[in-house]
């Protein structure tokens, strides 16, 4: 177990160090894995580790920032703050949404379906919303300095998104050693026998949606005062959702790394398959690109890219152990 | 005081009786066994019992509590634990963190766990398996590791279905011994069974469910001559039973 | 509140409703036999829409005609998405299905994108803006043709399920897929099949469409929610179901652009899906 501490000390030696040599264009990639990254991570708390799958976490990355934003707004938060009461504000709407579903024993698909129509349903609320700018979207002042969390270039942003990553790996590591994310993973391999050897499966998937929902949260606000621009076709939708959870999946569920892993694999590719496929007229053929990974994934690595890195791995670490 | 009491429970599938107005007692440190012919509605009971499922009538009580609407969880922390028919394995965890997972139901600490869990699956005799994961153990040693899960909860009382079911003779002859042990620290024991040879060694009393109703009640000899008994089974059953 | 126009609304609506069945029919028809949940329904759907659209605008053929190359087109796809991918996950966890149908779902969407472009194409159809009075309320010409072949196809599915052997190889894999495995049936090829039929129904559902609408390639998602929405209410699996379902939904959306702006009436299709998705999940037919 150190070596691989070892390794994960050395890339992120690596990753503090990297903006030294990296141009705003190449450093505004890597806010982006981050960003990712990180969403993945907290979508990776409920769907990886108790196996309840939602299609729709980017609610809650549309109600931390909307939250947040109004808060600044019209009341002159920092959004520092604003951002933790965007992430209870999110967490409230989750956890209303897990009860019912929980307590209702919605499960699989029909889980997936009643996320997916909250988002829905919220991102149709936002749309009309006039505080939040209706079709129009909202345009948020760019007033640089540490209390509005708004920097100049995309340094600050780099160190603060890699900062989010770190926090949600200790969360999520915290969690794989304790009760609580032993509790997750037996519920997502065996509900019943869960419950029959004294897990309080309502209790605990309703701490995991509330943790995951909580964190995700956060990134909104992170993204609202990155981009400036608010819109729920781009905070709230169906299409961040399917971000959310593609560099988890491919990275590998359930595991901690997998999401970074993911992260680091997807987002270049999409931002360079974007940038060139744009240019040369053929937009939208990176989300076809999606496409086929997705599928890929499923049919032939439904571990993730993960567990092949720890089976090439483990002969270098030298124990024969799972790690 | 008995330790587990069933009054008149009963239980329905639209029209299907699976359990009707069936009561019993158990008392601390007994061992009972179960038995009647496939869909006689034991498995149901058993359900019925820890919470699965809720009874359309009747009651449950364990030390004077009435449980009859808790949910499974709180009915495994006062005490009453089952095992599955077909066994439920977390199967991506290794046979150490399956069993952790038990062992917090008292334990709060997670290195106090893991050791009660180390203990726990040294008892049935998994020691070696203890870091594979449980998808790649054979059917007796995931019956192993149900068992040793269902342990690692500090039960009062042991509800096993079946799980005789599928072992050789030589197999099923260890598990009677380690279950006499499982008693003799003072764990009440209810199991349903179809090997005749543990129903025989083990329980002081048996019951025989046919058709979700008890119709019969009394020491494993007195039971096995009812002619009622004999008659549900038609006595094949009972004959290729005998292990 | 002007009466004729609550009643054209509603006629309206279920006019449409007709063709949300048809696409409805087709998901639950999958999901009864396979037990699949084809999270690319919609986006397979406007693949049929721009076929009978590119006929149209190469032959001037009218999409009512032309849908039966759309539906043809479409279960030719079907049918190499069911052998490819759906075949190979039958198995697996839902969770990972779920996944592979949302990228199946993304190949389509921007694949037609890729294709036909991004933007909004409004194609104009002989019947497009011919209407019938019956006294004071209007009926959309389209609309009613549209309805009246949506149902019909349904009923040719039926009668298809019911009385051929194809038909009946179908329904019973969709009973007891072990037991018609053992009486010889090609389940594999029964399951293609009926994934083909069941996306034939939504290429040709698209077809009729065309005329009713503008077309886009993200036009797709909603009409994948909205047929869940139909199965859900209506019971997976059931067909019947499917086709009360969509009636309903309709309807529904329709009435409810008395009350909200037309942008917002998905929120009451939505809010329905929750509503029965916690207190009578199996919906009206389910099984």
């Amino acid at each position: 177990m150190a070596k691989i501490y070892t390794l994960l000390g050395l890339i992120l030696l690596i990753l503090l160090l990297l903006p030294l040599f990296l141009n705003q264009y190449l450093l505004g990639i890597f806010v982006f894995i981050f960003y990712y990254a990180y969403l993945g991570q907290c979508w990776n708390i409920l769907t990886g580790y108790t196996g309840n799958i939602s299609l729709g976490h980017s609610l809650y990355v549309g109600i931390g920032a909307y939250i947040s934003t109004m808060l600044a707004m019209h009341v002159g938060f920092s959004p520092w703050i604003g951002m933790v009461i965007g992430g209870l504000g999110a967490t409230l709407i989750g956890v209303i949404m897990g009860y019912l579903a929980f307590r209702f024993g919605l499960k699989n698909v029909y889980f997936v379906l009643i996320t997916i129509a909250f988002a829905e349903i919220g991102r149709l609320v936002a749309l009309h919303l006039k505080p939040l700018g209706q079709f129009m979207g909202l345009f948020i002042d760019f007033k640089p300095g540490w209390a509005n969390f708004q920097f100049k270039g995309n340094l600050p942003y780099y160190y603060i998104g890699l900062g989010f990553v770190i926090f949600s790996l200790i969360v999520v590591r915290v969690l794989e050693l304790s009760k609580w994310g032993r509790y997750f993973v037996a519920l997502r391999e065996d509900e019943d026998a869960a419950e029959s050897v004294g897990v309080n499966a309502l209790k605990y998937k309703m701490i995991a949606l509330g943790i995951s929902s909580f964190m995700t949260a956060l990134a909104g606000t992170f993204y609202a005062n990155y981009i400036f621009y608010l819109h729920p076709t781009s905070i709230m939708s169906m299409a961040l959702s399917i971000e959310i959870v593609l560099r988890p999946i491919i990275g590998g569920m359930g595991t901690a790394l997998g999401p970074v892993i993911g992260s680091f694999l997807i987002t270049p590719l999409a931002e360079l398959s974007r940038s060139y496929f744009a240019k040369a007229g053929y937009e939208g053929l990176h989300l076809v690109i999606y496409g086929f990974l997705l599928v890929a994934v499923v049919l032939f690595f439904p571990r993730g890219v993960i567990s092949y890195i720890k089976r090439g791995i483990a002969p270098l670490l030298g124990s024969s152990k799972a790690v | 005081m008995p330790l587990l009491e069933i009054k008149g429970v009963s239980k329905n599938f639209g029209g299907l009786r699976a359990v009707f107005e069936v009561s019993f007692g158990l008392e601390r440190g007994e061992i009972l066994g179960i038995i009647g012919p496939n869909g006689a509605g034991k498995t149901t009971l058993f359900n019925t019992l820890t919470g699965f499922y809720k009874p359309d009538s009747g009651e449950v009580w364990f030390e004077r509590e009435n449980l009859t609407d808790l949910k499974p969880h709180q009915i495994c922390q006062r005490g009453m634990v089952r095992t599955f028919q077909i066994v439920k394995p977390f199967l991506q965890l290794t046979v150490l963190d399956n069993v952790i997972v038990a062992a917090l139901n008292r334990i709060k600490n997670t290195r106090e766990a893991t050791e009660k869990a180390l203990r726990t699956i040294e008892f049935v005799g998994l020691k070696e398996k203890k870091d594979t994961l449980a998808t790649g153990l054979t059917l007796p040693h995931r019956k192993q590791l149900e068992l040793a899960r269902a342990l690692a909860t500090e039960p009062k009382l042991l509800l096993l279905d079946e799980v005789m079911a599928g072992l050789t003779p030589i197999e099923v002859d260890e598990l009677i011994r380690l279950l006499r042990e499982v008693n003799q620290r003072a764990i009440t024991i209810l199991m349903i069974e179809h090997v005749m040879r543990g129903v025989m060694a083990l329980s002081k009393r048996v019951i025989v469910l046919n058709y979700g109703e008890k119709i019969a009640e009394g020491t494993p000899e007195e039971v096995v001559k009812n002619r009622q008994v004999i008659e549900a089974y038609l006595g094949e059953e009972f004959g290729s039973a005998q292990g | 509140m002007n009466l004729a126009l609550v009643v054209q609304l509603i006629i309206g609506g279920f006019l449409m409703g007709g063709v949300y069945s048809l696409i409805a029919l087709g998901l639950s028809l999958i999901f009864g036999v396979l037990r699949v949940i084809n999270f690319a329904h919609g986006e397979m759907m406007i693949w049929g829409m721009y076929i009978a659209y590119t006929i149209l605008l190469l032959t001037g053929i009218d999409p009512f005609f032309s849908l039966v190359i759309s539906a043809g087109a479409l279960f030719i796809l079907g049918y190499m998405v069911q052998r490819i991918v759906v075949n190979r996950i039958i198995e697996f966890p839902e969770a990972m299905q779920v996944i592979a149908m949302i990228g199946t779902a993304l190949i389509f969407e921007n694949g037609a994108r890729l294709i036909w472009g991004p933007d909004y194409r409004s194609p104009a159809s002989r019947f497009a803006l011919s209407s019938i009075w019956i006294g004071k309320i209007m009926i959309d010409f389209p609309r009613l043709l549209a309805f009246l072949i949506a149902i019909l196809i349904a009923a040719l599915v039926f009668l298809f399920l019911k009385y051929t052997d194809t038909g009946k190889a179908i329904r019973s894999s969709a009973d007891n897929r072990l037991g018609a495995l053992l009486v010889g049936t090609d389940v594999d090829r029964v399951y293609a099949i009926c994934f083909g039929i069941g996306t034939a129904c939504v290429g040709a559902a698209g077809a009729l469409l065309v005329p009713l609408m503008p077309l886009s390639p993200h036009i797709g998602p909603p009409f994948t929610m909205v047929s869940f929405i139909i199965v859900i209410l209506g019971g997976m699996g059931s067909l019947i179901g499917a086709v009360v379902g969509g009636l309903i939904v309709g309807v529904a959306e329709s009435v409810a652009t008395i009350f909200l702006p037309s942008s917002l009436k998905q929120i009451v299709s939505f809010s329905l899906m929750v509503a029965i998705l916690l207190l009578k999940p199996k919906g009206l037919f389910g099984r």
